[in-house]
């Protein structure tokens, strides 16, 4: 009889770390699943990325549809070239899309907004390993503050 | 001038030979062919005594830490009007850090303490030799379940330590101070990482339980069958055995996020 409450209180011991594992992965962990889907990548050239990192978010207006999934130099001029997975539930982009660098709050994460290009008849849609040419890049706060003080001693 | 040089030497062997008698006695105790119907009631006796036991001391460390955690980032991130980033702060610092960390130290406080102290007082009763005579193994029988036992609780301990101190940090920054309740779940879901963050985390708690368990079940197989003895190894169990999860836990961290 003891040892059947022993294993009672083991069993249920057992019950209790499988649930708070569950809590941890359902609750506190990210579950949406943008990335975990089918998916494409598009590629994108800037002149500077500034803060981004792989795994930033790829939003649309807002509403995230994929991630960063690499960054690294491109080709003789050493152009940053963004790798972009993008879920397949968002394939209907036209190449005259554009994507800039972004940053959330003043303070926030870098992230990458994309702009939906126009569609007409002459365009095509972004693909798999499609480049998008239409690039905006981070704002860096040291330039800015050069092209200010620049344009005050030209006044 | 060359009797000190004897005594590095000496000191430096004996470190040596400590490490290696400590692995010769886990492999000997670990390997060779399990019999499941014999020490299945023995492994669930140790899972209770050392996991079961260690659950309370868990439980409301764990809700402090998060409350505490909770209170001293509410202070600080409200200052920046980032109070709503709470629920990351709290769940990053338990997952990848407190969580692991503190539950090994408590455990070895808690479990490998007294681990140490009755392996040792088996020892100095001259159980072990009994067990011996009667042709039992003592690594076998005594040793082995222990280490099993040690080793599974922990990490399910430490599991519930950081949905505990979740649950903690939730309970001042949300109930108490008033933090967003969606914005806290979701700047948390946001940030926090299956394999990231909650693997490595459970990487982390695994390796401990390994460390910490080895340790105290040597430091009792090993020690000076005498008062003072078992006295001077329950004493080092915990000096050692928290030094260890210490000093283990920077090297893990500037492998997995360095």
């Amino acid at each position: 009889m003891e040892s059947r409450n022993t294993h009672l209180a083991v069993g249920l011991f057992v019950i209790f770390g499988i649930l708070a594992m569950l809590f941890l992965g359902l609750r506190a962990a990210n579950t949406s699943a943008v990335t975990t889907g089918e998916t494409y990548k598009i590629y994108a050239k800037f002149d500077n990325i500034g803060g981004l990192k792989e795994r930033s978010p790829i939003k649309v207006g807002g509403v995230v549809i994929g991630r960063v999934s690499a960054i690294s130099l491109d080709g003789a001029y050493y152009e940053p070239l963004v790798e972009m997975t993008i879920s397949k539930q968002y394939s209907e982009f036209s190449d005259t899309s554009s994507v800039s660098i972004l940053t959330s709050g003043l303070l926030g994460e870098q992230y990458i907004g994309l702009n939906p290009g126009f569609i007409d008849d002459t365009v095509e849609m972004l693909g798999d390993g499609d480049y998008i040419y239409d690039t905006k890049s981070a704002l860096v706060l040291e330039d800015l503050i050069g092209q200010f003080l620049f344009g005050q001693g030209n006044d | 001038m060359f009797d000190r040089i004897a005594a590095l030497g000496k000191a430096v062997l004996d470190t040596v030979a400590g490490a290696g008698a400590a692995l010769i006695m886990l492999v000997r105790a670990l390997i060779g062919r399990p019999n499941l119907r014999k020490s299945w009631p023995l492994l669930m006796q140790q899972m209770y005594s050392l996991g079961v036991l260690s659950l309370l001391i868990i439980i409301i460390s764990g809700l402090f830490i998060g409350m505490v955690l909770g209170l001293q980032g509410f202070t600080i991130l409200v200052d920046f009007g980032a109070e709503q980033s709470l629920g990351q702060m709290v769940a990053l610092s338990l997952l990848r850090e407190l969580g692991p960390v503190v539950t090994a130290l408590l455990f070895a406080g808690r479990a490998g303490s007294a681990l140490t102290a009755e392996i040792g007082l088996m020892k100095a009763t001259e159980q072990l030799s009994s067990l011996e005579m009667m042709a039992v193994d003592p690594l076998r029988r005594v040793i082995s379940p222990r280490f099993w036992a040690g080793f599974y609780s922990m990490p399910i301990l430490a599991t519930i330590f950081s949905a505990v101190g979740i649950y903690g940090g939730y309970l001042v920054g949300v109930q108490w101070l008033g933090v967003d309740d969606g914005a806290f779940w979701s700047v948390m879901q946001s940030s926090v990482e299956w394999q990231e963050d909650i693997l490595n985390g459970l990487i982390k708690s695994i390796v401990f339980a390994f460390v910490v368990t080895w340790i105290a079940l040597y430091k009792g197989y090993n020690c000076t069958p005498t008062s003072v003895g078992i006295s001077r190894a329950t004493t080092s169990t915990v000096v050692t055995a928290s030094l260890a999860v210490l000093g283990l836990d920077f090297v893990l961290t500037a492998l997995m996020f360095g």
